[in-house]
C-alpha cells in the first residue's frame, strides 16, 4: 500500500502502486486484474492518475530511443520528464514545440493530457505534434496508433487521460531553436476587458499569457499582466557569447519542506504573494528583455513541492474555456463571485486559445481559458458548483487534468459532442474495465 | 580531455547503478560498452545513451557464471577500453542460500569468482598495455559478515581483498585499480527496503563517485563518507559483543 494523490493533495488514496521497470511488465499487469490506470508524475491536479483498485507507474520507462537532428523526430518512452528533453535537447537546439507551466511532466501524461502551452493559439496542443504511439490496451495487446494507422484509438488516446490503456512509446517532433532564450514583453492590464484585448492583439505573438491579480476588485476586476515571449534569434542576443546560446536548465532552487499550517494560506498571505509577485513583474512593463527558459515557462518549478503551501488539506484547481463570444461577460461573472465569495485564489491565469485539436476529449477548444487555484475549505466545492453552472450555461468545459470534483452533468454537457464516441470505443477496447481510473468512475467513462 | 574519446566497459550494465555510471562518463564525452546478459535489455540501454549523449555506444552479451566465455568476451571488444566497471552483483536471499546449496553458490559466484576472474583476464592485458583503470563494486557488507546477508557479504568480502591484490599487483604498471563500497544505494536491488536517509546514496551519486575516483586515482573509496565512520565503529566491536548483536 502507498499513501499517494494528485498534486493537488485532495483526494488522498492508499493502495497498491507498482512500477513497470520495461514494456513487459506494462503488458504483464494489464490484464492481471481491473480497475487499474497508468500514472507518470503525478502533476494532474485530481484523481485521474489514480486507479480504482491499483495504480502502474510508468516513471521508469524513460528511456530514450532515437533523434534525427534533420527532422526533429524523437522517439522515446513514455516516462521520459519533459524536464529531462528540454535538458538533452535545448543544448542542442531543439526544444519541445509545446509545454506546460510545469517541466516535470511525463511524456505519456503529456499526450493523455493532451497538454497546451501559451502557444495554443499558434501550435496547437501537445498531441498535434506527436507522430505515432505504441499502446498496450487494455486486453494486453501492443498496439502502433497513429494518424493513419488505428487512427480511432490515436484520436482517443491523445487527451484520454490513460483510458485506453498504457503508452509506453511515443514519436514527437521537436522544434529547432536558435537559441535557449526568451525575448518576453510585459504589458500591464488594467482590468479584464483590457487583458483580453491585449490578448487578442497580440495573437501573432508566439506565446502569450495573462496573470491575473484576483484581488483587485470593483473597476480594477482582472487587472492583469500580460507575459509575450518569442524565441530568441541569435543576433538579437543580449551580450551575445556565442558559448551562452543555450543557458543551463537549473534545477529547482527553493523546496517547501513540510507542510504549512493549513490556516497560512489566508487572505492576508494570498495579498502577500499577489503583491509581490505584480510588483515584481510589473517592474519589467515595457520593452522586451531576455530571460532563459525556466523562468519563463515554469516559474513555479523553482519552487519544488510549492503544492505544500496549501497545507495537508490540499486544493482544488478550476480550469474552464468559455466559448469567444461569451468570454468577457461570463469571465467576469465567475472573477465577481469569487471576490464576493471572499476566498481568493493564489493564482489564476488567462490565456486565448486556438482550434480544437482532434483528440476527443482534448481540453482546448476556441475561446479563453481561465485557470484558478482555491486552498481546500469547507463550501469550496459547493461554491465551484457555482461556477460550473456559469461554464455550462456559456458553453464551455473543464479540463480533466485540473478536476478532481466536477459532476458527471457537467462534464457530459462539456464534452457532448465526442464523449459518445469515446464511450463506444472504451466499450469496445475495454469491455472488462481493466483499465479505470477514480476519475473515470466519477464522470462515468 | 584529450582529442580521441575514451572507452569505459560496464559490466553488469542492466543493474541501475551500472546504468548511472554509463550515463556519467558518456555525458563527459566517453564512448561505452555495455555488458550484460540480456542483449535485449543492452540495446534498450545502449539506445538511450546514444540518444542522449551523442556517444558510441556498443552492446555485449556476457553471464559473469559462465568464465569460460570470458576470453572471447574481451577479444570480441572493437578495443581494450580505458576503464572497466565491475557492478555485476547478486544480493540473493540469505535464509534460501542457508539451505539451498545452489543459490549459496549462485551468490558466491556472481558476486565474487566471475568479477574477480575478468578482471584478472583484463588487468594482464592493460599490464601490457601499461594502461588503465579497473574499477570494482564491492560492498561494506564485506567489511564484516553479518547475520543478515553473510553469503552476500563473505563474496564481497572475497572481491575485495582480491582487488587489494591486484592492485598490489598492478602497482607501477600504469594500471590502477578502485575498490568502490557504496553503502546503502536506492536501486532495484535494495527496492522495498527501508533505507536510512542519510546512509543512503542515489545511483548518479555512486556514478559521480566512480568518476571522480577514476580521475583521482583513488584507491579505496565510501561514496558517502559517513559509511568510513559507520564501519570503523563496526569493526571495533569485539566478537564476543558483535556474535549477540541484531545488526
Ligand atoms: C505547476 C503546474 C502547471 C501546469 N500547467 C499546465 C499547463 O500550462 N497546461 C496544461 O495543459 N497542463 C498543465 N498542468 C497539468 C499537467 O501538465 C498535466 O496534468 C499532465 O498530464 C501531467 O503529467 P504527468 O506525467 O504528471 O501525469 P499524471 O498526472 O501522472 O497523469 C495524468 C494523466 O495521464 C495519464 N497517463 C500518464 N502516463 C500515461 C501513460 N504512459 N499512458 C497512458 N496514460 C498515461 C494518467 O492516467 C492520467 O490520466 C500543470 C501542472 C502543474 C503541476
Ligand atoms: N544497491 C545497494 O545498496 C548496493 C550496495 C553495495 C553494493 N552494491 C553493488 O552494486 C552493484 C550494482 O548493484 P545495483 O544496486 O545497481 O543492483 P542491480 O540493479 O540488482 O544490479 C545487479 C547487476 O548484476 C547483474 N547480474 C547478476 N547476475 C549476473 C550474471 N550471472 N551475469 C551477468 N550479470 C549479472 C544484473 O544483470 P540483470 O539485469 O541481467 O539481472 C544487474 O546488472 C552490485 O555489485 C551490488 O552488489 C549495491
Amino acid at each position: 500500500m502507498t499513501r499517494f494523490s494528485g498534486w493537488n493533495r485532495y483526494p488522498v488514496v492508499d493502495q497498491p502502486l507498482h512500477a513497470a521497470r520495461d514494456r513487459r511488465d506494462v503488458l504483464s499487469f494489464s490484464t492481471a486484474g481491473t480497475g487499474r490506470v497508468a500514472r507518470g508524475n503525478g502533476r494532474s491536479y485530481g484523481d485521474a492518475a489514480i486507479g480504482v483498485s491499483e495504480t502502474l507507474s510508468t516513471l521508469k520507462l524513460d528511456r530514450m530511443k532515437s533523434f534525427d537532428a534533420a527532422s526533429g523526430l524523437l522517439t522515446a518512452e513514455a516516462g521520459v520528464l519533459l524536464a529531462d528533453i528540454i535538458a538533452t535537447f535545448l543544448p542542442r537546439g531543439f526544444f519541445p514545440r509545446v509545454v506546460p507551466g510545469t517541466r516535470f511532466i511525463t511524456l505519456g501524461g503529456a499526450i493523455a493530457s493532451d497538454v497546451h502551452g501559451k502557444n495554443h493559439h499558434h501550435d496547437g496542443a501537445f498531441g498535434n505534434h506527436v507522430q505515432d504511439l505504441l499502446i498496450v490496451t487494455p486486453c494486453g495487446e501492443l498496439v502502433r496508433a497513429s494518424r493513419s494507422e488505428n487512427a480511432e484509438l490515436f484520436r482517443a488516446t491523445i487527451g484520454g487521460q490513460g483510458l485506453t490503456g498504457t503508452i509506453i512509446e511515443a514519436t514527437l517532433r521537436l522544434m529547432p531553436v536558435e537559441t535557449g532564450w526568451i525575448r518576453q514583453r510585459t504589458i500591464a492590464a488594467s482590468d479584464l476587458g483590457e487583458a483580453m484585448r491585449t490578448l487578442e492583439e497580440n495573437d501573432g505573438a508566439t506565446y502569450s499569457v495573462a496573470w491575473i491579480d484576483c484581488l483587485a476588485r470593483g473597476a480594477h476586476l482582472g487587472r492583469s499582466l500580460v507575459f509575450l515571449g518569442e524565441h530568441a534569434k541569435v543576433e538579437e542576443l543580449e551580450g551575445g557569447a556565442p558559448d551562452k546560446r543555450f543557458p543551463k536548465v537549473a534545477p529547482p532552487l527553493l523546496g517547501v519542506p513540510f507542510d504549512f499550517p493549513s490556516l497560512a494560506l489566508n487572505k492576508l498571505s494570498v495579498r502577500l504573494f499577489n503583491e509581490f509577485y505584480y510588483r515584481w513583474g510589473a517592474r519589467r512593463v515595457g520593452g522586451p528583455f531576455q530571460v532563459d527558459i525556466d523562468p519563463y515557462f515554469f516559474p513555479l518549478d523553482g519552487i519544488s513541492n510549492w503544492n505544500r503551501i496549501y497545507g495537508h488539506r490540499g486544493f482544488v484547481q478550476h480550469q474552464c474555456v468559455i466559448p469567444t463570444e461569451r468570454a468577457a461577460s461570463v469571465l467576469a461573472e465567475m472573477l465577481e463571485r469569487i471576490t464576493h465569495w471572499g476566498s481568493a485564489s493564489f493564482l489564476a491565469v488567462l490565456k486565448k486559445f486556438g482550434a480544437a485539436s482532434d483528440g476527443l476529449l482534448s481540453f482546448p477548444q476556441p475561446g479563453y481559458t481561465l485557470a484558478l487555484d482555491f486552498p481546500m475549505r469547507p463550501g469550496l466545492l459547493e461554491f465551484l458548483e457555482e461556477l460550473d453552472k456559469c461554464v455550462m450555461e456559456a458553453g464551455g468545459r473543464l479540463y480533466l487534468a485540473k478536476d478532481a470534483r466536477q459532476s458527471q452533468a457537467t462534464f457530459e454537457a462539456g464534452y457532448a459532442q465526442t464523449v459518445g464516441v469515446f464511450r463506444s470505443l472504451r466499450q469496445a477496447l475495454d469491455p472488462v474495465s481493466h483499465v479505470k481510473s477514480r476519475l473515470a468512475e466519477r464522470l462515468g467513462l | 580531455m584529450s582529442d580521441t574519446p575514451k572507452t569505459l566497459l560496464v559490466l553488469g550494465a542492466t543493474s541501475d547503478i551500472g546504468r548511472a555510471t554509463a550515463h556519467w562518463f558518456a555525458r563527459a564525452g566517453w564512448n561505452v560498452m555495455l555488458a550484460g546478459r540480456s542483449l535485449d535489455a543492452l540495446g534498450r540501454e545502449a539506445d538511450d545513451i546514444a540518444t542522449r549523449f551523442g556517444v558510441s555506444v556498443t552492446a555485449h552479451a556476457l553471464d559473469i557464471l559462465t568464465t569460460g566465455s570470458f576470453a572471447d568476451f574481451l577479444d570480441g571488444l572493437y578495443c581494450l577500453p580505458d576503464v572497466v566497471v565491475s557492478a555485476v552483483g547478486l544480493l540473493g536471499d540469505q535464509g534460501r542460500a542457508e539451505s539451498e546449496l545452489a543459490h549459496a553458490v549462485e551468490v558466491v559466484r556472481t558476486n565474487f569468482e566471475g568479477p574477480a576472474l575478468v578482471f584478472d583476464m583484463v588487468a594482464a592485458r592493460m599490464i601490457a598495455r601499461g594502461s588503465g583503470t579497473l574499477v570494482g563494486i564491492s560492498s561494506v557488507a564485506g567489511d564484516r559478515g553479518r547475520a543478515s546477508n553473510y553469503s552476500y557479504g563473505a563474496a564481497k568480502a572475497g572481491f575485495t581483498a582480491f582487488l587489494s591484490g591486484l592492485r598490489n599487483r598492478t602497482a607501477g604498471k600504469g594500471v590502477h585499480v578502485v575498490t568502490l563500497k557504496p553503502g546503502f544505494v536506492r536501486t532495484r536491488m535494495t527496492e522495498g527496503m527501508r533505507l536510512p536517509g542519510l546512509l543512503t546514496a542515489e545511483p548518479a551519486e555512486v556514478a559521480k563517485a566512480i568518476f571522480k575516483a577514476v580521475e583521482a586515482k583513488r584507491d579505496i573509496v565510501y561514496v558517502r563518507s559517513v559509511w568510513w565512520f559507520v564501519m570503523t565503529i563496526i569493526c571495533a566491536i569485539p566478537e564476543g559483543l558483535f556474535k549477540n548483536l541484531k545488526l
